[in-house]
């Protein structure tokens, strides 16, 4: 018991030691990061990325994904008093504005059972779907889609 | 007392009637026309001031809630610098139109006295019943204001994105629906569209 005592108090100092050498200030040129400029100094920010605007319909990266935007919806209001995106995609709107209706389960509460307007739990279409913008990758992004690991099992390491 | 205003009334009609010894028809005929012109420019140059946006929005009511609205939207930034101003899409430009519409101004007047819309709460429970107004007045003359800059003969379908070719194309080139069907809320926020067509 006591062996225990003594070897939890150790661990904690040890723990908090290190945690005081990890907040030893960063090397000046090593704050730069993302940013590109030293932390005191404010960079030109880089030109504005535009929204994908193509209509065109882009693949799910797995089947679940909610899917992208593919158009622009500057100024498209989504609160409580009206939800824009629905003026298209709406059940009875897709007749005049041929856009895909929101699935189906966005009529339905969380027990399933069917309700004739959007869900509240679905109603904020921009938590899940997003446009896109036509820009360079910050980080490399190794994400393997399904279909290519039941093809290559080697790819599951990583 | 009101014997003597009346006969000072006499006088001046009597004046009024007799006919000029001093001037001739023509010096008469052409000071009328000259004050005439005087009086309608002078009456037309208010009626063009009180379109500007600075006469609109020198009301709060105006200016903390619509105004405030639209300048995060496209038509007071944009990329060509062409701006759209409260009275190119609320006021008409047709003289008797103008006119009628600043008829019905009266009615904000009353409503200025009266606070109809002083808070922004206020302002948020009538915004629907104005809104509807607007939208109506659109849909009565074929969304005109909207038309005077946006010219559908020239408005270039390969241009523009591929679901706004296929409305405009479709339901706006046959005249079943006019601007203000689709685009509502265009310059300001909506209100609440419970049971609005399309909505
Ligand atoms: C005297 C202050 C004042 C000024 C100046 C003013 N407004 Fe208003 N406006 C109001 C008030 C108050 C209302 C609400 C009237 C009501 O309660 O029905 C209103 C309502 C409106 C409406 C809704 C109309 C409707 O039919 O319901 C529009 C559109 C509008 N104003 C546009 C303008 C424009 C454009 C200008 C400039 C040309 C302007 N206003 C100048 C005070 C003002
Ligand atoms: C590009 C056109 C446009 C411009 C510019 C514009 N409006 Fe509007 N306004 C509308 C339309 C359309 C409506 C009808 C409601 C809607 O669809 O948002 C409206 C509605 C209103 C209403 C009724 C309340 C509401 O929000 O629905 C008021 C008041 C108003 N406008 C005042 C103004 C004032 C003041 C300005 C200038 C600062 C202005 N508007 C500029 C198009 C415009
Ligand atoms: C004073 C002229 C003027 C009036 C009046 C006007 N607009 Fe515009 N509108 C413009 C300009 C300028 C642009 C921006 C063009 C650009 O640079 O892309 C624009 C852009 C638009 C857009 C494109 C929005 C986007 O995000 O690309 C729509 C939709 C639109 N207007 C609808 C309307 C409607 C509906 C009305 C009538 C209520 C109206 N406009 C009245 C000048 C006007
Ligand atoms: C049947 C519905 C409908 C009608 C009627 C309609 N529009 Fe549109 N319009 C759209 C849709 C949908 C878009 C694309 C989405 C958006 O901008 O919200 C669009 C986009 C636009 C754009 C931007 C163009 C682009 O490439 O994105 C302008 C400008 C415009 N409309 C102006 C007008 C004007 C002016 C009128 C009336 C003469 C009008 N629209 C009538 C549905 C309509």
């Amino acid at each position: 018991m006591k062996t225990r005592n003594v070897l939890s108090v150790f661990v904690l100092l040890s723990l908090s030691f290190s945690a005081m050498a990890e907040t030893a200030p960063v090397p000046e040129d090593k704050v730069a990061t993302l940013r590109l400029a030293p932390i005191d100094i404010e960079p030109t920010p880089p030109a504005m990325q535009k929204v994908i605007n193509s209509d065109v319909k882009q693949v799910r990266n797995y089947p679940m994904q909610p899917p992208i935007i593919p158009h622009r919806i500057d100024g498209y209001q989504i609160d409580l008093k009206v939800n824009k995106c629905m003026q298209c995609h709406a059940r009875n709107s897709t007749g005049h504005s041929q856009a895909p209706m929101v699935s189906v389960t966005h009529y339905m509460d969380r027990e399933n059972n069917f309700l004739a307007s959007l869900s509240p739990r679905r109603y904020y279409c921009t938590q899940c779907h997003v446009s896109q913008l036509d820009a360079k990758l910050l980080v490399e992004n190794d994400f393997v889609d399904v279909k290519e690991l039941m093809k290559n099992p080697a790819k599951t390491e990583h | 007392m009101i014997a003597k205003i009346l006969e000072n009334l006499k006088l001046i009609w009597k004046v009024i009637r007799r006919p000029s010894v001093h001037y001739s028809l023509g010096f008469l005929t052409l000071g009328g026309f000259v004050a005439g012109i005087i009086f309608w420019g002078g009456f037309n140059t208010a009626l063009e001031l009180a379109s500007t946006e600075e006469f609109c929005t020198s009301c709060h009511e105006m200016e903390s809630n619509v105004y405030q609205e639209l300048q995060s939207t496209i038509h007071f930034t944009n990329r060509s610098g062409v701006r759209a101003t409260c009275s190119d899409c609320h006021v008409p430009h047709n003289w008797t139109d103008k006119i009628a519409r600043k008829m019905q101004a009266s009615k904000e007047i009353w409503g200025k006295v009266f606070g109809t819309i002083n808070t922004r709460e206020k302002f948020e429970g009538k915004r629907r019943e104005l809104a509807e107004h607007e939208w109506a007045r659109l849909k009565a003359n074929d969304s005109l204001e909207c038309r005077n800059c946006h010219n559908f003969d020239y408005m270039d379908f390969t241009r523009q994105s591929k679901r706004a070719s296929a409305m405009h194309s479709t339901s706006l080139a046959s005249g079943e629906k006019t601007c203000i069907d689709c685009h509502k809320g265009i310059a300001h926020q909506l209100p609440d569209m419970a049971g609005v067509e399309g909505f």
